[in-house]
Order: structure tokens, then C-alpha cells, then sequence
């Protein structure tokens, strides 16, 4: 028998007193680092989806609701059916500060074999590609060959597999990482892949105003401005020189969802600010409780000789192996409940969504774990203070 | 026999309390108390109920700081102390058994016993202190938690606990409150022993008529004043 097993015995001797403030700790715990992973991911979607989109401005179809169907597109991977001449891309390049110009083709699939919804298919420029290039590239080293394809992570296509698409069979070469976003539910390929596609769209009667002779068409034109230029008056330059276009800046097509995003994060921030508060409280009384209910057995301790900073290091002990396991019990419970249902999570609260990589989330449980330790270990520092201040004498009297 | 005395001693000691309730709200528990304990004698404190007694005991055991006057252990001011070195001392020097209930719920009997010993990273000495339970008649329970035992025998188990410390004072509030005859006489000759064999300062508090019997000096405690009998 050793003094600094003491605590140990407290918490083992008395399993319901032990687990009551375990249960406690692990509630706080659990509405912590839940709620910090719920935002972490919801920030990790929006530096997403900025990356992905990785232009300055955007030219589109000046057709109404293109702006709407764009952030369909970044969101729920649906956009409108609206082409622009592939002439457009010459028009854009020919404006002063436009650095580089990427076009590229949207078309919604039917349903495809591989998916219950409808997947987007894109069309990309290999060659002036900086948007995704580098982002198929993670994945994808080879240039695309005609009706190859690569797919977003939550396409069901395995590679080496054939992709139905209008009834012509695509290879599938490679699968993406995760974004959070719409681009989750894309099908990638080149241009010369996208035309035949949408021959075989415009042959089902499914789009419309592609131009008859061959042509090639574009749906939004990326542009990145050259060094030294302004992107509002770039932007303003290529609205007045590109016909039958809209040029907008990608982070106002943005706002919207940072807006909304920015709203969420603050009301999980705002709730797990109140969780912390009240959980404090709740600890703090939950201990103060606990200790005053032993009064008379931290006064034995007294009494036989323990100082007040023996006795405050055994209570503090205590409290911590208790707030330890409380904190590594509700990080695994939120665990349980956050990443078994992200998908549930992403489309309740309809914004990108990308979790937090294992380091992060590793990050996240350890500073969790640690708060409620020290929450732990500062009730029981208060408790203690408390009860030093006044003489042993006082407290064996009481409940004898 | 022994070369040295060792000595207790309270010096116009005085505990006032302030009493929330009824007319006389400023009060003395114990007013005045003058005391002198030498190794080698049994004292024994008498009184009514609520004259003073387990404040006295308190005070000399450097648990409650009086509000007028010192205690000295030999050349120790206990109050002048600070805390760190008045824990160490009273676990070196002072055993106390207090009234009422003071073992560790979440400790065995045997483990109660041996708390004191491990108070500052001393070695545990399960077999001595089962000679002390055995005096007691408490062996058995050794493994026992104390909320399964009697009154009488957790008593016990702070008696063998306050003798297995092995301090130079006992202070014992009332050790045969809850005993049998039988039981009475064994700790108040375990105690007596302490005192002529072991060379201790024994003050025991007790309302017992057979107490008295095994006292070298008896104080009587009246309202707060400590009067010699
Ligand atoms: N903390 C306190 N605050 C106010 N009054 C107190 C306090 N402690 C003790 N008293 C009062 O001081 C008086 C002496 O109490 P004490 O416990 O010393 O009596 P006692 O002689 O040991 O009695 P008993 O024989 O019943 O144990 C009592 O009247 C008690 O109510
Ligand atoms: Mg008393």
C-alpha cells in the first residue's frame, strides 16, 4: 500500500461516484471535439472548393441563372444546360491582363449504370488547363486519351472499369481524392471526349443549342489574371469585350456558400462555446459537491498527516485520471457519431464538406482531451483551495 | 528509565466561536485552558456534553488554531509552524483518534491502518500493523471495507491505527464510546501500557467511570473551562 494509490482506489472503490463524473467529463468532451470536427470540416470544404475552383474570374453564358446553376454545380454537381461558341475563348484571351484561359464543357449525365444520381461530366483542356489538371494529376500522371475518364471520389467506378455515359462506353483511368464538393460527383475528360458525349446527348434530344455544324461549344471559360492587373477591372474588360457572356469573379461566386458557412461554423462555435460554458459549471459544481460530500475523509487525511498540498496533489490525481477518462471516452463516442454519418452531416447542412485529415482529427482529440483535464484538474484545484482554508478541525465535526 | 521527558503543553489556550443562532452568538468552546502533559502519565478529560472537549483535543493536536494562546510539543509552537512542517510533524509525532467515524471508505481495514505509515514515502509494514489489529481483536477484518463494519469495531480500527503510527502522543476523543465491557478494558490497558511501557503522553477524552481508573491526572471540562479534578 502506497499513498499515490489512493486515487487510484477512490475511483475504482467507488464505481458509481467515478463513473457519474466520467459521464459528465465525457458529455463535454464529445460536444467539443464533435463540434470542432463538424467546422474544421466545413472550413476544409470551403479552402476546397476555392482550390478547386483555383481561378479569378469566370466567363459564362450571359443566359439567366447561370450564376445560380454554377453554384449548383460547386455544391450538388448540377448545372444548366447553357453553351457558349468556342470562338468566346479567343474573344477572352484577346482582353489585356488575362493571364491564362481555360474552357471548359459541362454536361448532366442521364442516370448513369454507376450512380443514383446524376453525375456531371466535364470536359476539360488539357493543354490550358490549371484548374483541375493539377488536381487529376494527384491521381492521374498520363495525359487523357479520347473516352477516358476520371471520376470524383463518390462516383461508383472502379478504375479499369467501363463507364456508361449516353450509351457509349468510357474508360475510367483514375479516381480523385475528396474535395467536400459538387466536383465529388464529376466525371472528368477531354475535350475530343466531351464533343462525341454531347453528339450522343443532342442524338437522346437531352441538350439543346449546340451549335449544328460542329463546332465545338464551352460552358465557362476560367481565367487567371495575368501579374500586375487588377481582377475587378479585368473582369469589367472582358464583360464589355466577350459577347453573349458574363464574366464574374469567382470569390463573389463564392460569398454565397462562405456566407452561409460562415453562419453555420458561428452557430457550432456559438454551441459548443455554450457546451464549454455550462459544462464548466456543471463540472465545477459536480466537484465541489463531490468533495464537499468527503469533507470528513480529506480531513482523516489531515489528521494523520498530510499537508494541504499533499492532499490537493492527491485530490488533483483523482480528478485528473477521472476528466482523462471521461475526455478519452466522449472523443471516441464523437468519433462514433460524427464519422460513421458524414455523408447525413453534408447534405442536412448542404455546404461543402471535407473531413479533417487523421493528423488534424488526431489534433483536435488530443487539445480536447487535454481542456477537460484541466477542467478536471481545476475543480479539484478550487475544491482544494477551498478546503485548506479552513482547519481539519472544523471538517471532522461534521457528519460523523 | 527513560532519560528525557517529553511534553505537551497548552498555555491559556482559547477557541471562540460564533454561534449563528440565539443571544450569546460570540462564545468560548474552550476559554483559558492551561495544561501540562509529560511522557510516561495517562490524563483523562471528563465533562458534559458540549462543554469543550473535542475542541481541547482539537487544539492540542494542532487541528483547529486556537484564538487566544499556543500549544507547544516540546520546543514545537505547533500554531507557529506552517503547514507543510505541522502535517509532518503531527504524522511523525501525534496520533489521534478522533469521535466518530475517520476511516478511509475506499480503504480496508488493514489499509486504514497502514495510511499513516505511507503519508510521506515511508515503507508499509502490513505484518506489525496486523499485531496491532490482533491486540484489537479486529484481525479478522483485516480485508474488510469499513462500511461493513460496526461502531465499535471501526473504533478499533482508528485505535490500531493511531498505536501502529507509533507516535510520542495519543489523543483519543472518547476510544471506548462505543465498547463492550470487555473491549473497554483492553484498549485502556493498551493505552496505560503506552504511556508506562512505551513512554507516551496519553490524554484520552471519556464520560467512563473505568477510564478514570487507569488516570494518572482527570480534568474536568465545564463550559469551557478546564478545572483539575
Ligand atoms: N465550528 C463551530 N461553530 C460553532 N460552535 C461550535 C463549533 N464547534 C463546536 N461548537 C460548539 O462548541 C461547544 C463545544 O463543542 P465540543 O465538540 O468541543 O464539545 P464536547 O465536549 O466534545 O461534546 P461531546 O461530549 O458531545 O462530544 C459546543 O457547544 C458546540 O456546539
Ligand atoms: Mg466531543
Amino acid at each position: 500500500m502506497k499513498l499515490s494509490q489512493l486515487p487510484l482506489k477512490n475511483l475504482t472503490r467507488r464505481p458509481g461516484r467515478t463513473a457519474a463524473l466520467m459521464l459528465l467529463t465525457a458529455f463535454l468532451a464529445l460536444s467539443v471535439f464533435g463540434g470542432s470536427v463538424v467546422v474544421d470540416a466545413l472550413r476544409g470544404g470551403l479552402a476546397s472548393l476555392e482550390a478547386r475552383l483555383g481561378a479569378d474570374i469566370i466567363v459564362m453564358p450571359a443566359e439567366a441563372e447561370s450564376k445560380v446553376s454554377f453554384k449548383n454545380l460547386l455544391l450538388q454537381g448540377t448545372a444548366g444546360a447553357y453553351y457558349l461558341d468556342a470562338s468566346a475563348l479567343e474573344r477572352v484571351r484577346e482582353v489585356e491582363g488575362v493571364g491564362q484561359a481555360a474552357p471548359q464543357t459541362f454536361l448532366a449525365s442521364l442516370k448513369a449504370d454507376c450512380c443514383a444520381v446524376k453525375v456531371q461530366i466535364i470536359g476539360i483542356d488539357p493543354a490550358t488547363d490549371f484548374t483541375v489538371k493539377p488536381w487529376i494529376e494527384q491521381s492521374y500522371r498520363r495525359e487523357l486519351q479520347d473516352m477516358d475518364v476520371v471520376v470524383g471520389c463518390r462516383v461508383n467506378a472502379d478504375v479499369g472499369e467501363d463507364l456508361r455515359i449516353y450509351d457509349l462506353n468510357t474508360h475510367v483511368v483514375a479516381r480523385l481524392a475528396e474535395t467536400g464538393t459538387g466536383f465529388d460527383t464529376a466525371v472528368y475528360c477531354n475535350m475530343a471526349t466531351m464533343n462525341t458525349l454531347l453528339k450522343a446527348a443532342e442524338d437522346k434530344g437531352v441538350t439543346h443549342r449546340i451549335t449544328s455544324d460542329g463546332e465545338e461549344v464551352v460552358s465557362a471559360i476560367y481565367v487567371k489574371v495575368a501579374e500586375g492587373y487588377d481582377v475587378g477591372k479585368v473582369c469589367n474588360a472582358l464583360n464589355g469585350h466577350v459577347r453573349k457572356a458574363t464574366a464574374v469573379k469567382a470569390k463573389s461566386m463564392l460569398t454565397g456558400v462562405a456566407d452561409s458557412l460562415t453562419g453555420v461554423s458561428r452557430t457550432v462555435a456559438l454551441l459548443i462555446g455554450a457546451v464549454w460554458a455550462l459544462a464548466i459549471v456543471i463540472l465545477l459544481i459536480a466537484y465541489a459537491m463531490m468533495i464537499n460530500e468527503r469533507r470528513r475523509e480529506f480531513a482523516v487525511l489531515r489528521l494523520l498527516g498530510a499537508s494541504r498540498w499533499r492532499l490537493g496533489g492527491l485530490m488533483l490525481k483523482e480528478a485528473a485520471l477521472t476528466s482523462l477518462g471521461g475526455g478519452v471516452l466522449g472523443v471516441a463516442l464523437a468519433a462514433l457519431l460524427v464519422f460513421p454519418f458524414t455523408t447525413l452531416i453534408e447534405s442536412s447542412l448542404g455546404l461543402p464538406y471535407l473531413a479533417p485529415a487523421p493528423g488534424r482529427v488526431l489534433l483536435l482529440a488530443l487539445a480536447t482531451i487535454l481542456a477537460t483535464l484541466l477542467i478536471g484538474a481545476l475543480a479539484s484545484a478550487w475544491a482544494a483551495y477551498r478546503l485548506s482554508r479552513s482547519d481539519p478541525g472544523n471538517a471532522l465535526r461534521e457528519g460523523a | 528509565m527513560w532519560g528525557f521527558v517529553m511534553i505537551l503543553r497548552a498555555e491559556n489556550l482559547s477557541k471562540r466561536y460564533m454561534r449563528k443562532s440565539g443571544q450569546g452568538n460570540n462564545f468560548y468552546a474552550v476559554k483559558g485552558a492551561d495544561l501540562t502533559l509529560e511522557s510516561g502519565t495517562v490524563t483523562v478529560v471528563t465533562g458534559r456534553s458540549g462543554s469543550g472537549k473535542t475542541t481541547l483535543l482539537h487544539l492540542l493536536a494542532g487541528l483547529l488554531t486556537p484564538t487566544e494562546g499556543k500549544v507547544w510539543l516540546d520546543d514545537s509552537d505547533l500554531y507557529a509552524l506552517d503547514d507543510a512542517q505541522l502535517s509532518r510533524l503531527r504524522n511523525a509525532r501525534i496520533g489521534v483518534i478522533p469521535q466518530g467515524r475517520s476511516c478511509v471508505d475506499t480503504l480496508t481495514v488493514l489499509e486504514n491502518a497502514l495510511l499513516p505509515g505511507t503519508m510521506y514515502g515511508g515503507q508499509a509494514d502490513p505484518d506489525a500493523a496486523l499485531v496491532w489489529l490482533a491486540a484489537l481483536g479486529i484481525e479478522s477484518l483485516a480485508a474488510a471495507r469499513p462500511a461493513e463494519l460496526s461502531g465499535g469495531e471501526l473504533r478499533r480500527v482508528a485505535i490500531a491505527r493511531a498505536l501502529h503510527q507509533n507516535p510520542d502522543v495519543l489523543l483519543a476523543d472518547e476510544p471506548t464510546g462505543d465498547l463492550d465491557d470487555e473491549n473497554t478494558q483492553r484498549v485502556l490497558r493498551l493505552f496505560r501500557d503506552q504511556a508506562k511501557a512505551h513512554h507516551k503522553i496519553v490524554l484520552l477524552v471519556s464520560h467512563d467511570a473505568e477510564a478514570a481508573a487507569y488516570a494518572d491526572r482527570i480534568y474536568r471540562m465545564d463550559g469551557g473551562i478546564l478545572k483539575s479534578d
